[in-house]
C-alpha cells in the first residue's frame, strides 16, 4: 500500500463535486485505506469556486492536502483546473471535464475567459487528461450521470480494482438509475485510458 | 456506508450527534450557523431526541440549560459568534451547575470561510471557567463528546466542546459506540441553592466553581486525551485540536504532547513533557492560549513568535514556522478571472439589491446569503456586522446625522436574522423613533446556512407543521405604522414601495416576499425560462446589470452590429440561459423594449 495520496477536486458550486468525492472514499475504504476528506460549506457553495480535499493512505492525519503535494487532480470545469495551480507538481495529473462555466466577470463583458487555459497544466509538466464528461453522459443516456463519468476515469488512476467501484455503486445508488451510473462509471473510465 | 458494520465514514458534525445520541441526550437546541449547523440537522434524525432550531443561541443554551435542571442530557450548538450571544446564560451556568450533563459546542472558523471575524473561544472555557474539551478529528469528536457528557455529571459543571471548521467539514472514519445508560432520571429537582442565582447564592457557588475547576486540574493529568506521544526530543510539541494533524504531518518522529482535555491545563504533565525536550514548540491555531498559560507556568517555549496568530495552519505552514529550509519551490498562481460566490439566479434579494443600488441611500446589513448583495454589480451594502446589527446601526445613524435624514438610511434584514436579533432592535427605532426604513427579506428559510425553518416558516427542524409567527402583524405589534409587503421580483413596483417608504418621516417596514430558489418545493416545480427576444435587444445592459448568472453579454465585433441588422452603435447583446433561468421574471420587469419574454417561444 502506498504511503498517502491526496486528490483535489476543484469545481463550481452546485457541480456535484461532493458526491463524486464520496464514491471516491468508499471505493478507497472498502479497499482497506484509511481517508479524510475535507470540504468547505456555506458562503462559498453559492456559485463560486469549490474545492474538496481528499488523502488516503495507510494512515492519515491532515484533511489539508499541502501546497505541491496533489498528485491529482478532479476539476469540474477547465477554469478551475488552474486555479490550484500551486497544489500541484511536476507529474501531477489533472483529469478535467472540457465544460466551461463563465463566471460573473465575463458573463457580464468585463473580462474574458482565458483562451487555451490548459495550456498553463501542460507547460510546467502537468499531464492533462481531457473529458468530455458531458458528451459521454449524453452518450449513457443520462445528463445527471457527467459526475460519475468522472469518477470512472479517476478510477483509472487509482490503486483500486474496478469491481470494487461497482460494488460501491451498486451499494449507493436507486436501484433505478444502478445500470447508467454503471454504464457512466464504464465509459469515463475508458476515456481516460 | 461502512467498511464493518461498526465503522462509519461522517463528519465531525455528525460525528458528535452520533456521540450525543450515544451519551443518551435528551434535548438540544441549537441556531444554525456554519460551521455547526449539520450536528442538529443529523442529530434531529435520531428518533429519541427532542431537537429543535431555537431562535438564537441565547435562547438554545436556555434551552438546554432548562433540560438539564429536569435531569435530561441536553446538547446546545452553536457557531463562535453564536457564543457571544449566549455568553450570558454561559457565565453564569457555570455557577448553577447541572442536574443532566450539559454540552454546549463552539464551532469556531479559522480563515473566516464563512464567518465576519474568527475569535478564539477557548478564551470563553478560561473566562467562563468551564472544563473544555477539544478534538482533532471526527473519530475523536464522537468520543469526546460522550465524555463531555460524563465529565459534566461528574463534576457538575457544563463542558464546553471547541471545534473548527477543520473538525465539523472533514469526513474521517469513525467507530460507531455503545449506548450510554448511566445517566439519571428526569425529574424536578427543586435546589434553590444551587440554581437561583441571587448575589447570596452566587457568592456560595463561587467558591464552588474553584473547587470543582481544580478538581477537574487533578482529573485532566491522568485522562488518556491527555497523552505525551514520544519521540525525537530534540524539538518537542504541545498541541491541540487540528494543530496536532498538522505536527503530525511535518514532524512524524517528534516528541508530542497532545492536549485533547484543554481546558483546565494539566500542568504536571506540561511540565514533565517540557522537562523531557529540548526545544519546546507550541502548535496551535488562532490566540496563543495554550502558550500564555504554559509561559505562565514559567516554562519557557516557542509559539507566535514563529506560529501565525491570524488564520488556518496546515501542515505546511507547520513546516515551515520550524524548519524555513525544508519547503521546496511551487508553481506560482496564475490570474485568472475570479468565480466569487453569488446569489443564485431567480434569488429574490436581487431585486430589491438591484433597487438600492439605485436610490442614494446607505445600506445597513446583516448577516445571510443577502450580504453577497455587498459584491457588484449590485454594490449595495454599506455595513455589516453581526446577526441583528442592521436595525440599531440604521437607528443610531439617523441619530447622529439628524434632520433630513430620514430618506438616508435602508437596513435590510432576512427573515431568520430578524427572528434571532433584529425584532429587540425595531423596538428600539419605534420606541426612540427613528425614520429609518427596514427591509425584511423573508424568502421563508435560513438560506445561507442551507436551508433551515425558523419560527416564520411554519415548518419545525423535522420539516413538521409548526406555529409560524406572522411578521407584518409582529411589526405592527411593535408598533411600526407602515407596513410594506412587496414581491421583490416586480423591480419596478418594489422601487415604488421602496421609495415610498423612504420618505415617510416615520418607522417604516418593508416585507420582501418571495421563497428562496433552493427550496424544495421550489425546485420541483418546473421553471419556465424567460428567453431573450435578440432581435428586440437594443443593448442597453439593464438585465445584466441584475448580475443573473443567468444573463450573458456578448460584445458585438467591428462591423458585426450592422451586419446582424442592429443599430450600428449597439455594443452587443444579452442571452438567458434557459437552463439556468429559475422564472423568477426580475429582467423581464426592468427589459423596455419587449426583449425578454417568458415561456412560450422557447
Amino acid at each position: 500500500m502506498e504511503d498517502t495520496g491526496n486528490i483535489l477536486f476543484s469545481g463550481v458550486g452546485g457541480q456535484g463535486i461532493l458526491l463524486a468525492s464520496e464514491i471516491t472514499v468508499y471505493s478507497l475504504l472498502s479497499a482497506g485505506y484509511d481517508a479524510k476528506k475535507s470540504e468547505v460549506h456555506g458562503m462559498a457553495q453559492r456559485g463560486g469556486s469549490v474545492t474538496a480535499q481528499l488523502r488516503y493512505g495507510k494512515k492519515v492525519y491532515s484533511p489539508l492536502i499541502e501546497p505541491g503535494r496533489a498528485d491529482i487532480q478532479m476539476a469540474f470545469e477547465m477554469m478551475e483546473a488552474v486555479r490550484y495551480l500551486p497544489y500541484l507538481h511536476e507529474g501531477s495529473k489533472v483529469i478535467v471535464n472540457t465544460q466551461k462555466i463563465l463566471p460573473p466577470s465575463v458573463a457580464t463583458g468585463q473580462a474574458e475567459y482565458p483562451e487555451n487555459v490548459l495550456d498553463h497544466l501542460t507547460e510546467r509538466g502537468i499531464v492533462v487528461v481531457p473529458v468530455d464528461a458531458f458528451d459521454i453522459a449524453r452518450e449513457v443516456g443520462e445528463m445527471k450521470t457527467a459526475n460519475v463519468v468522472m469518477v470512472g476515469a479517476l478510477s483509472a488512476f487509482l490503486p483500486i480494482e474496478s469491481t470494487v467501484y461497482e460494488d460501491v455503486i451498486r451499494a449507493r445508488v436507486p436501484e433505478r438509475f444502478r445500470d447508467v451510473n454503471l454504464k457512466a462509471f464504464e465509459a469515463g473510465r475508458q476515456a481516460s485510458k | 456506508m461502512t467498511k464493518s458494520n461498526n465503522t462509519l465514514w461522517m463528519s465531525g458534525n455528525e460525528a458528535i450527534a452520533l456521540g450525543a445520541s450515544e451519551a443518551g441526550v435528551k434535548v438540544a437546541s441549537g441556531y444554525p450557523g456554519t460551521p455547526s449547523t449539520e450536528i442538529m440537522e443529523n442529530l434531529s434524525t435520531y428518533e429519541e431526541v427532542y431537537t429543535e432550531w431555537a431562535p438564537n443561541e441565547k435562547v438554545g443554551l436556555e434551552v438546554a440549560l432548562g433540560s438539564s435542571f429536569a435531569g435530561g442530557r441536553a446538547l446546545a450548538t452553536m457557531k463562535h459568534v453564536g457564543m457571544n450571544v449566549a455568553a450570558d446564560p454561559l457565565f453564569t451556568a457555570s455557577y448553577t451547575g447541572v442536574c443532566g450533563g450539559l454540552v454546549i459546542v463552539s464551532a469556531d472558523d479559522p480563515e473566516m470561510h464563512s464567518s465576519q471575524n474568527e475569535q478564539d473561544n477557548r478564551n470563553y472555557a478560561f473566562a467562563a471557567k468551564l472544563p473544555m474539551l477539544e478534538p482533532s478529528d471526527p473519530g475523536e469528536a464522537k468520543e469526546m463528546v460522550k465524555r463531555a457528557f460524563d465529565l459534566s455529571e461528574e463534576l457538575d459543571t457544563p463542558v464546553m466542546l471547541r471545534i473548527t471548521t477543520r473538525v465539523s467539514h472533514v469526513k474521517g472514519v469513525v467507530e460507531k459506540g455503545e449506548q450510554s445508560t448511566a445517566h439519571a432520571a428526569c425529574g424536578i429537582n427543586k435546589i434553590p441553592g444551587k440554581l437561583v442565582m441571587l448575589p447570596a447564592i452566587a457568592r456560595q457557588r463561587r467558591v464552588v466553581v474553584e473547587e470543582r475547576m481544580n478538581k477537574c486540574s487533578e482529573l485532566v493529568e491522568t485522562d488518556p486525551f491527555n497523552r505525551i506521544e514520544d519521540g525525537d526530543r530534540s524539538k518537542g510539541f504541545i498541541t491541540a485540536g487540528v494543530s496536532y494533524l498538522y505536527v503530525k504531518e511535518a514532524f512524524p518522529d517528534a516528541a508530542v504532547l497532545k492536549l485533547g482535555m484543554c481546558w483546565p491545563l494539566p500542568e504536571k504533565k506540561i511540565r514533565e513533557f517540557a522537562a523531557m525536550v529540548d526545544e519546546l514548540y507550541i502548535v496551535e491555531e488562532l490566540d496563543p492560549f495554550l502558550e500564555n498559560h504554559i509561559k505562565a507556568m514559567g516554562i519557557a517555549c516557542h509559539g507566535k513568535d514563529v506560529i501565525p496568530n491570524q488564520g488556518e495552519l496546515n501542515t505546511a505552514i507547520v513546516r515551515k514556522a520550524i524548519d524555513p529550509g525544508s519547503v521546496p519551490p511551487l508553481f506560482e498562481p496564475i490570474e485568472m478571472p475570479n468565480r466569487p460566490p453569488n446569489m443564485c439566479a431567480g434569488c429574490p434579494h436581487r431585486g430589491i439589491f438591484f433597487n438600492l443600488s439605485r436610490m442614494k441611500v446607505f445600506v445597513s446589513g446583516d448577516i445571510g446569503c443577502y450580504t453577497l448583495g455587498f459584491l457588484p454589480p449590485l454594490s449595495a451594502m454599506d455595513s455589516c456586522v453581526c446577526m441583528g446589527a442592521s436595525v440599531p446601526i440604521a437607528h443610531g445613524m439617523v441619530k447622529a446625522l439628524g434632520e433630513g435624514s430620514h430618506n438616508k438610511i435602508v437596513s435590510v434584514i432576512g427573515d431568520s436574522t430578524f427572528i434571532h436579533s433584529g425584532i429587540t432592535g425595531l423596538i428600539n427605532t419605534v420606541y426612540n423613533d427613528s425614520a429609518s426604513t427596514l427591509v425584511i427579506l423573508d424568502n421563508r428559510i435560513t438560506a445561507m446556512t442551507g436551508q433551515q425553518h425558523n419560527p416564520v416558516t411554519g415548518y419545525n427542524i423535522k420539516g413538521e407543521a409548526a406555529n409560524a409567527i406572522d411578521l407584518e402583524a409582529l411589526c405592527r405589534a411593535v408598533g411600526v405604522k407602515h407596513v410594506y409587503r412587496v414581491n421583490p421580483h416586480d423591480v419596478v413596483e418594489t422601487r415604488k414601495v421602496l421609495k415610498e417608504a423612504v420618505e415617510l418621516e416615520e418607522p417604516s417596514v418593508v416585507i420582501s416576499e418571495a421563497p428562496c430558489v433552493l427550496l424544495p418545493e421550489m425546485k420541483e416545480r418546473k421553471p419556465v425560462s424567460y428567453f431573450t427576444n435578440q432581435e428586440n435587444c437594443v443593448g442597453c445592459m439593464s438585465c445584466i446589470r441584475l448580475g443573473c448568472p443567468a444573463i450573458s453579454w456578448t460584445s458585438f465585433a467591428e462591423g458585426e452590429a450592422e451586419e446582424r441588422g442592429f443599430r450600428a452603435k449597439q455594443k452587443g447583446i444579452s442571452k438567458i440561459d434557459e437552463i439556468l433561468c429559475n422564472d423568477c421574471g426580475q429582467c423581464a420587469s426592468l427589459c423596455k423594449f419587449n426583449a425578454i419574454t417568458r415561456g412560450e417561444g422557447k
